[in-house]
């Protein structure tokens, strides 16, 4: 893929929709086809873990594997086709300044966290958990079934030739957005993760992602 | 390229063994302590498999859970395969070639098509041309399962590469006639898998190898088991998995 930062052509003051998407919360809305997602880092160094499913059969839905491969690359940028898990484009990058975006790195849960950092770590906040929650309240019948493999926006996750998966710092700073078209009616899920809070080490800051709609 | 014949089972311990033709989908129940060994009969062989938890199939095999558990892209022996409930599904107890890819997903019916052209059943009959993606759908649904339950998969036998610029690299000849891998399981697992070429494989032919499957008694991981030990991740994951056991 381009590494190359493309710059949007829209005006996020004509925004048919903007939520500042707090902290550890759940986003979830319907995005018609032709709109365009902007998700902009507001403090910098921030992740947003993200499901996409087809609005009208959420059974389709954003595939991570289908998708990197395709492409030939396990980035995501500017470029980058969403796939769903039937082939079908369901989003497109078509504005990145950022440059790279993860979708191996999973988003995590109070399982994994017992597994990743210690058992008694199962009660930090977790994204799986939010989208648990925000699955429950949009009630259309989608579970835990429905968590695949999610991208994970703003996220720095490089596999080297040999094989091996680090998480590095983040390559986003302040003010630093990607944007996409819909090419299908698609319901988007998203959370806001605080890169370094699930790591116990590191004190959680409030700080804000932002999702805006064109 | 190691030989299997190195690593030889005692015929007492084998409770069952099966050949699977190239293009085949199969599914069936593994119990805890029960070890899996899939051969590749003929060299360049792919299995694109998952696993769910036998008694709760809402657990399942969990790709990114796997990779950063263990800070790795790959599998191979001393890894293990992570439930998205923070367990150990099975263990890659030996393996013979190295590198089995979990990044590469699945063929299916437009791309079989694209690279092979069109055998339909009405014309080739049983040689008519499977693809991954439909093969598993249809295990599944024997379980009351389907689409949303197909989740990252594995590609035994099969090798991607990412170079440092992120692009994606297939490895023809990772595994040859012979190789094998060894999946010990440490809960009861329902396992669904297809034997149809890797999405990458660059080969023009449709060509799927055969495998053979070889069920055994292993008995479940030890307290110096090189599995639980290779990682303090993956050693939460067995305390994680035999509480569901005591």
């Amino acid at each position: 893929m381009s590494s190359g930062l493309v710059e949007s052509v829209l005006d996020p003051a004509g925004a048919a929709f903007r939520q500042v998407v707090p902290a550890g919360e759940p986003f979830m809305q319907e995005i018609r086809k032709g709109q365009v997602l902007r998700i902009l880092d507001l403090e910098g160094n921030q992740a947003v873990d993200t499901l996409f499913y087809s609005a009208a059969d959420p059974e389709e839905r954003y595939d991570a594997n289908n998708t990197i491969r395709e492409q030939g690359n396990i980035y995501l940028t500017a470029g980058t086709v969403l796939l769903s898990n039937e082939g079908n484009p369901m989003l497109t990058i078509i504005a990145d300044t950022c440059g790279r975006h993860d979708t191996l790195g999973g988003a995590c849960s109070a399982e994994s966290n017992t597994v990743r950092y210690a058992l008694d770590k199962r009660h930090m906040h977790s994204c799986r958990d939010s989208f648990l929650l925000a699955l429950a309240e949009w009630d259309n019948g989608m579970s835990k079934r429905d968590l695949s493999s999610n991208i994970n926006f703003f996220m720095n996750v490089p596999v080297t030739p040999d094989g091996k998966l680090t998480f590095e710092d983040g390559i986003s700073e302040a003010g630093r957005y990607v944007e996409m078209r819909a090419e299908m009616d698609v319901l988007v899920l998203g959370r806001h993760l605080l890169l370094k809070s699930e790591q116990p080490a590191r004190g959680a800051h409030d700080r804000e992602g932002a999702l805006a709609l064109d | 390229m190691p030989q299997s014949s190195a690593i030889e089972l005692d015929p007492q311990l084998v409770l069952w063994e099966e050949r699977l033709p190239g293009g085949a989908h199969w599914s069936g129940v593994l119990r805890r302590g029960v070890t899996l060994r899939v051969t590749d009969l003929q060299g360049g062989a792919n299995v694109s498999m998952l696993f769910y938890n036998h008694e709760d199939r809402l657990e399942r095999y969990n790709m990114a859970d796997t990779l950063k558990g263990q800070h790795t892209a790959f599998l191979s022996a001393g890894k293990v395969c992570y439930s998205d409930m923070g367990r150990v599904l099975c263990s890659v107890t030996r393996d013979s070639c190295g590198w089995h890819d979990t990044i590469g997903g699945l063929s299916n019916a437009r791309m079989v098509k694209r690279k092979y052209g069109e055998a339909r059943y009405q014309q080739h009959r049983n040689d008519y041309h499977r693809n991954g993606y439909d093969s598993l759908v249809n295990e599944l649904g024997k379980y009351g399962l389907g689409r949303r339950d197909l989740v990252a998969n594995l590609n035994l036998f099969s090798k991607v590469t990412v170079d440092d610029n992120g692009a994606l690299q297939f490895h023809p000849g990772n595994s040859g006639a012979g190789d094998c891998v060894d999946l010990r399981f440490e809960m009861p697992a329902l396992v669904v898998l297809s034997t149809c070429q890797h999405p990458l494989d660059p080969e023009p032919r449709y060509n799927p190898r055969d495998v053979s499957l070889t069920a055994w008694r292993s008995g479940v991981a030890s307290a110096d088991d090189p599995c639980r030990n290779a990682c303090p991740e993956n050693q939460r994951a067995f305390v994680n998995t035999e509480r569901l056991y005591v």
